[in-house]
């Protein structure tokens, strides 16, 4: 890792690649400063920003009282003001407590202050479900955040996301948000150094297909690449897509998707409702209509807050399972 | 910090006058946990609560552990005298709310440990039907309204459970738990303003244990004397040694009995500290080894032990049969809720709103 690394590929995790992301950030530029809620002396809720306090300081490092709307609001002022905060907030269910700020002042200040005023600011906070935590730690709400206009929403879904999507975030000039699945922390892989910038433009073909689209992001990235594994299996030849932004959404390389495959899954931990895969299936419907040989099937989660019984929470999200069922309709 | 501005004088001993006033009282309500006892009983009583809270959760560990019960599971080891002493100081017509902290709190209000426990399992005879876990203990009946985990989220909310009260007549009280990480977000704030403005029955209950997570109370709090901060809204507001259950049940019916003769909301702030880490999950780096000892030599369980005993409340044989029930009462409950069913996978739709099994 780091910038001048060695050529071959080191092992690493989804939570030491964000943390060295997060040190790049740090050395590369002393506007850059991370600060929220126990992010220096614990080491960050999810062990992300651990050992950073020791390497950069209070003053960079900066722990913030329980006071999600205040000091997401002071990130925005201090971006106002020439800084280049990155702030974390615990969980996306915690965000609704700074969502005025994010969506009344982050948002909209540029637009309201006729392009006087941008906001270049990074929030990072964890989202999603699988851990037994019950509703009020384990909803997906980034899709809510995807519908406000003058954000870019990302979620990365790799370990090479993970590693290389903060710093073009960081120079992005408006407010970025970037979700963190709280499955995927742990996971181990190769981080190769990269071939280039990560493009927050476009969605990745992480596998590609030609009977089916699977669209995915986040942390159902794996579900999808192990029901492309079982598809493949059976002869059934699946295109993963990674979203990997939220908002804006490439059109572009999902209508070329569909268009060679002709059927599509789209899989979304939110619920089903008014959710991005409804905006995904939507657009399709629009852009790609006549490329369909099937109807579009989502697999989200059920309509319920998630529960905490076991058996009932994995019954309430997306499944690999969930996914195959959801191919075999389409392809059938 | 030490607890030097704490209001009560240990010696007076807070049980029996209590009791006296109770019995003679005008409050019915306060007679259900007092009426026809000696002074004694009651002492035993709340020894016999708090212990059954922390054999409760000693048990909780090993169950975490064994991987029996799972999700964020938050102990109250150490505070046990907060949620005893104040329960103490109201009926079972008044409403608690509470935290993700809340086991304690939970079988303080009687909450039985079985459905407690069976919740912990994430079983259907749990006192929330499995869908909450540990966070989210609820008891309509007992009026027991969270368990919620958004921190902060229950103070409006108590606020609410106060001006329906007010709205009626009726002199009841709310209490709130919550903690002092909780005081620096602007629900508290906002609902000590409106609970002030609107003269609401309703009692704050701060568990100043130190630390919010790892922040502690000097890194998120610029004053840090939270009684001070709350009596700037113009309530009655005091601090008291939240190790002492006799001092913090004291304080509580001092409270109630002002809220119930209709004097708005008071705040409490209960000076405490946790033995345990923050959740399962915290490796607890962030404070010393020493000062963890330092509190521990202040056990809330002890301390009202070795005070029965100066007073000759309590014979070694007493202490066994009280530590024999509870441990009874806790593996009964492991019991029970191994053997209690889990919900049917088809019945996942349940409980989204009150009239359906929802529309997909
Ligand atoms: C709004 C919100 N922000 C952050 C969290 C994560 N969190 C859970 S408990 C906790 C600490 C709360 O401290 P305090 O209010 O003092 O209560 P204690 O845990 O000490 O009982 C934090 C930060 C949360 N649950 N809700």
């Amino acid at each position: 890792m780091g910038s001048g690394g060695h050529p071959e590929e080191a092992k690493t995790t989804y939570r030491e690649a964000m943390r060295e992301a997060l040190r790049e950030a740090l050395r590369a530029d002393e506007r850059v400063f991370l600060m929220g809620e126990d992010v220096g002396r614990y080491g960050g809720c999810f062990g992300v920003s651990l050992g950073l306090l020791e390497e950069f300081g209070p003053d960079r490092v900066r722990d913030t009282p329980l006071s999600e709307s205040a000091f997401v609001g002071a990130g925005i002022g201090a971006a106002l003001a020439g800084m280049r905060p990155i702030v974390e907030i615990m969980t996306v269910n915690f965000s609704l407590l700074a969502l005025d700020q994010i969506l009344n002042n982050a948002a909209t200040l540029l637009h309201m202050s006729g392009g006087q005023l941008p906001v270049p600011l990074v929030i990072r906070m964890t989202t999603g479900a699988g851990r037994q935590l019950a509703a009020q730690h384990s909803h997906s709400l980034e899709g809510w955040y995807a519908h406000i206009p003058g954000i870019r929403v990302l979620a990365p879904a790799t370990i090479e996301d993970a590693r290389h999507m903060l710093a073009p975030a960081l120079a992005d000039p408006d407010p970025v948000l970037i979700f963190e699945h709280g499955s995927l922390y742990n996971a181990v892989g190769e981080l190769a150094p990269p071939a280039a910038p990560v493009d927050l433009d476009h969605a990745a073909i992480r596998r590609p297909g030609t009977d089916i689209s699977l669209i995915t992001y986040g942390g159902s990235l794996p579900k999808a690449l192990t029901a492309a594994d079982e598809l493949a299996a059976e002869g059934i030849s699946a295109e993963v897509i990674d979203l990997r932004t939220l908002r804006p959404l490439d059109d572009a390389t999902i209508a070329a998707s569909v268009a060679r495959t002709h059927r599509v899954v789209i899989v979304d931990e939110a619920w089903r409702t008014g959710s991005l895969a409804a905006e995904i299936s939507a657009r399709i419907a629009e852009q790609s209509f006549y490329e369909l040989d099937a109807p579009v099937e989502r697999v989200c989660s059920a309509e319920v807050p998630i529960p905490y019984a076991r058996r009932l929470e994995e019954a309430a999200l997306p499944q690999s399972a969930d996914i195959v069922s959801a191919a075999h309709r389409a392809v059938d | 910090m030490s607890p030097a501005r704490d209001t009560r004088t240990r010696k007076g001993s807070a049980a029996p006058k209590a009791a006296k006033k109770a019995a003679t009282s005008k409050q019915a309500e306060k007679t259900w946990a007092l009426a026809g006892r000696p002074a004694t009983a009651h002492s035993v009583d709340l020894l016999e609560a708090m212990l059954r809270i922390r054999r409760f959760e000693e048990r909780c560990v090993e169950l975490y552990s064994a991987a029996r019960i799972r999700g964020f599971v938050h102990l109250y080891i150490g505070e046990e005298a907060v949620a005893v002493g104040v329960n103490e100081a109201l009926s079972p017509e008044d409403a608690v709310v509470a935290t993700y902290r809340e086991h304690g709190h939970a079988l303080a209000r009687g909450i039985p440990a079985e459905a407690v426990m069976a919740e912990m399992y994430g079983r259907t005879t749990g006192c929330s039907g499995g869908r909450g876990g540990s966070m989210h203990l609820f008891d309509a009946s007992r009026r027991f309204y969270g368990g919620s985990a958004i921190v902060a989220g229950g103070l409006p909310l108590a606020a609410g459970l106060a001006l329906a009260d007010r709205m009626r007549g009726q002199h009841r009280v709310t209490c709130c738990f919550f903690g002092d990480g909780a005081f620096a977000e602007g629900e508290f704030h906002e609902t000590a303003n409106l609970a002030a403005l609107w003269n609401l029955p309703l009692l704050l209950a701060c568990e100043n244990n130190l630390y919010a997570m790892g922040t502690a109370l000097a890194r998120e709090h610029a004053q840090t004397d939270l009684a001070m901060r709350a009596a700037s809204y113009g309530m009655p507001a005091w601090a008291v040694d939240g190790m002492d259950v006799e001092a913090v049940e004291q304080a509580a019916r001092r409270a109630a009995e002002g809220i119930r003769a209709g004097t708005g909301p008071h705040f409490l702030e209960l000076r405490t500290y946790r033995f345990r880490a923050h959740s399962m999950y915290d490796p607890d780096r962030y404070r010393g080894k020493a000062e963890i000892e330092q509190w521990k030599a202040r056990d809330p369980i002890n301390r009202l032990i070795e005070r029965m005993r100066e007073d000759g409340e309590l014979g070694d044989k007493d202490l066994a049969g009280i530590e024999g029930r509870v441990t009874d009462e806790v593996d009964r409950a492991v019991e029970a809720a191994e053997q209690a069913p889990e919900e049917p996978v088809e019945d996942l739709l349940r409980h989204v709103t009150s009239t359906s099994a929802e529309v997909s």
